[in-house]
């Protein structure tokens, strides 16, 4: 399997004119993803999480370093159309990247800028709305939906696009519990059924337990690195970077420090009702 | 109260009139529009009348839905009705003081209240029947052919799609900032029209910023979609026009030839 994104040591500095300094952002990141993975970055708020994931999409350039998406260097301008193709972006606000009045007509929108003719667009439109599960609602108005629903149609957009790769900038962060629920499972399915490479920010630790890959990021750094078991078994490192745990992990940890044998990976309610049983 | 502006706002079921080609549309609405300035008595308005409720009717548009969005503009009406009351010179009826009454002024009142309101109503039908995409891609056609003089046809449609996603967005928030500000204490409803103006200011404030930063956010994901002005970009609905618009500007255009021979010769 081929690497589709590939960070290089990159560098970003924010300029600004009131500061003296400018601020850093990002530190000398390095990341491999390959074609078909589930990463998930976590990290809270001014941790460079969402700066990291313009730069994939090309909407930021690098200070120092390279990115490349399917081999294609972020900073050539030439390839910048093709590098958006290839790696889709959905933002946190769903309000903020619905362009069109319809659902069908916004997620018409990316290939009709790609310049492709009437009747693939619609074969598109039809097929990415079947995906998130809103195809009943192609010809309602946007602001009739509910966030999580909104957010689908965002990712449906995204879709009809026919990307490699999808970056999601914390999709879920304005919704409420159900419509997160939507919005995760959607995203599982595109990376199974798909096979669409996946890099999803939050900082919902409950969203990271089933992805291949777990990367925490604090202060621009990448300081933890993973399968979700081998970063979450760090309960104390992430609860002095001020980041929870799975309330399940959080619950196995206390029980082990109160002396009962438990396993530090346990992330799923089933896993832990399997340990428990097991225990005398 | 701001829930019942329907301007901009399309309201689809799918009718003979939603389906006609936009470029049609907009040309009846402005054959429309100038037919309601051709009309000089009463006798005209009945065939604009019927005009504008058989399209109703054709629409499928409940007639409620439309009146509705007459509300916000009565103040406006009433203020022209009074107006033309009171600043019309001919036969006296009643007099207040220094103002009169007359009969002309009555006359000339209804005329105007009518125009005005059948001009709403008409041109809010466009809005209501035509989804704003299709709107904008039948004014970008129809200004394609000034394309060389200059007409920057692709980004005037781009900007006006984007003002008519926003109005229910804006709308909204703009329910929540007063809400959130009257829970604070502020007041938009009492005292006279400057203080009451002055309350606007922590409406509008908060209102603009958020519309700056959603701004933002918009262009970063148009970009990230890929946009990149009009060059290029094709269309998932192309425009066609087939029979049934052929005879609805036919209809747009018998309207405007009754009232001009009405105009003329009666």
């Amino acid at each position: 399997m081929g690497k589709i994104v590939q960070i290089k040591e990159v560098t970003f500095l924010y300029e600004s004119n009131d500061q003296e300094e400018a601020l850093r952002a990002l530190k000398d990141i390095n990341i491999e993803i390959d074609q078909g993975e589930f990463v998930t970055i976590i990290g809270h708020n001014g941790s460079g999480k969402s700066t990291l994931a313009k730069h994939v999409n090309a909407l930021l350039l690098p200070t120092d370093g390279d990115v490349l998406v399917k081999g294609l260097n972020t900073k050539d301008e030439e390839h910048i159309w093709e590098i958006r193709q290839t790696a889709g972006m959905v933002f946190q606000n769903p309000d903020n990247q619905i362009v069109a009045t319809i659902v069908e007509e916004d997620v018409a929108f990316g290939p009709e800028n790609l310049g492709i003719i009437p009747n693939e667009i619609r074969k598109r439109v039809e097929d990415s709305l079947k995906i998130v599960g809103m195809l009943e609602y192609r010809e309602k108005g946007p602001h009739l939906l509910s966030g999580g629903q909104k957010q689908r149609i965002a990712i449906a957009g995204v879709i009809a696009m026919r990307p490699d790769c999808i970056i999601l900038d914390e999709p879920t962060a304005m919704l409420d519990p159900s419509g997160r629920k939507d919005v995760i499972e959607t995203i599982k399915k595109l990376n199974k059924e798909e096979g669409i490479t996946i890099l999803n920010i939050t900082h919902f630790m409950e969203e990271a337990v089933d992805s291949d890959r777990v990367i925490v990021m604090e202060d621009g750094e990448i300081v933890l690195e993973g399968t979700p078991k081998e970063v979450f078994s760090k309960v104390d490192t992430l609860k002095k970077l001020g980041l929870d745990v799975p309330q399940v992990t959080d619950l196995a940890h206390e029980l082990r420090t109160e002396g009962i044998e438990l396993p530090e990976d346990i992330l799923t309610v089933d896993e832990m009702v399997m340990e428990l049983c097991r225990l005398k | 109260m701001l829930k019942d502006i329907t301007i901009g706002q399309h309201y689809p079921t799918g009718s003979f009139v939603h389906r006609l080609d936009p470029r049609i549309k907009i040309i009846i609405t402005f054959l429309y529009i100038v037919s309601l300035f051709i009309v000089s008595n009463f006798f005209g308005y009945i065939f604009v009348v019927i005009f504008v409720f058989g399209s109703i009717l054709l629409s499928k548009i409940p007639v409620k839905y439309v009146l509705k969005g007459l509300k916000p503009l009565m103040v406006l009406i009433g203020i022209t009705f009074i107006i033309n009351i009171f600043m019309t010179s001919g036969n006296v009826i009643v007099r207040f003081g220094p103002f009169s009454v007359t009969e002309e002024g009555l006359y000339q009142a209804f005329f105007m209240a009518l125009r005005l309101i059948l001009l709403v109503m008409g041109t809010s039908l466009l809005t209501l029947t035509t989804s704003p995409i299709a709107l904008t891609d039948g004014i970008e056609h129809l200004l394609n052919p000034f394309k060389k003089l200059g007409v920057p046809a692709h980004e005037l449609a781009m900007m006006m799609t984007i003002a008519l996603r926003f109005i229910p967005t804006l709308l909204e928030e703009t329910d929540k900032i007063m809400k959130a500000q009257i829970a604070r204490g502020a007041d938009f409803e009492s005292g006279n029209l400057i203080s009451r103006a002055k309350g606007l200011v922590p409406l509008l404030v908060p209102l603009f910023i958020s519309s700056f930063r959603r701004a933002d956010e918009l262009a970063m994901a148009m970009e990230a979609r890929c946009y990149r002005g009009g060059e290029n970009r094709t269309r998932m609905k192309e425009l066609k026009t087939n029979g049934r618009d052929y005879f609805a500007l036919g209809v747009g255009v018998m309207l405007i030839s009754i009232l001009i021979v009405n105009r003329v010769w009666l």
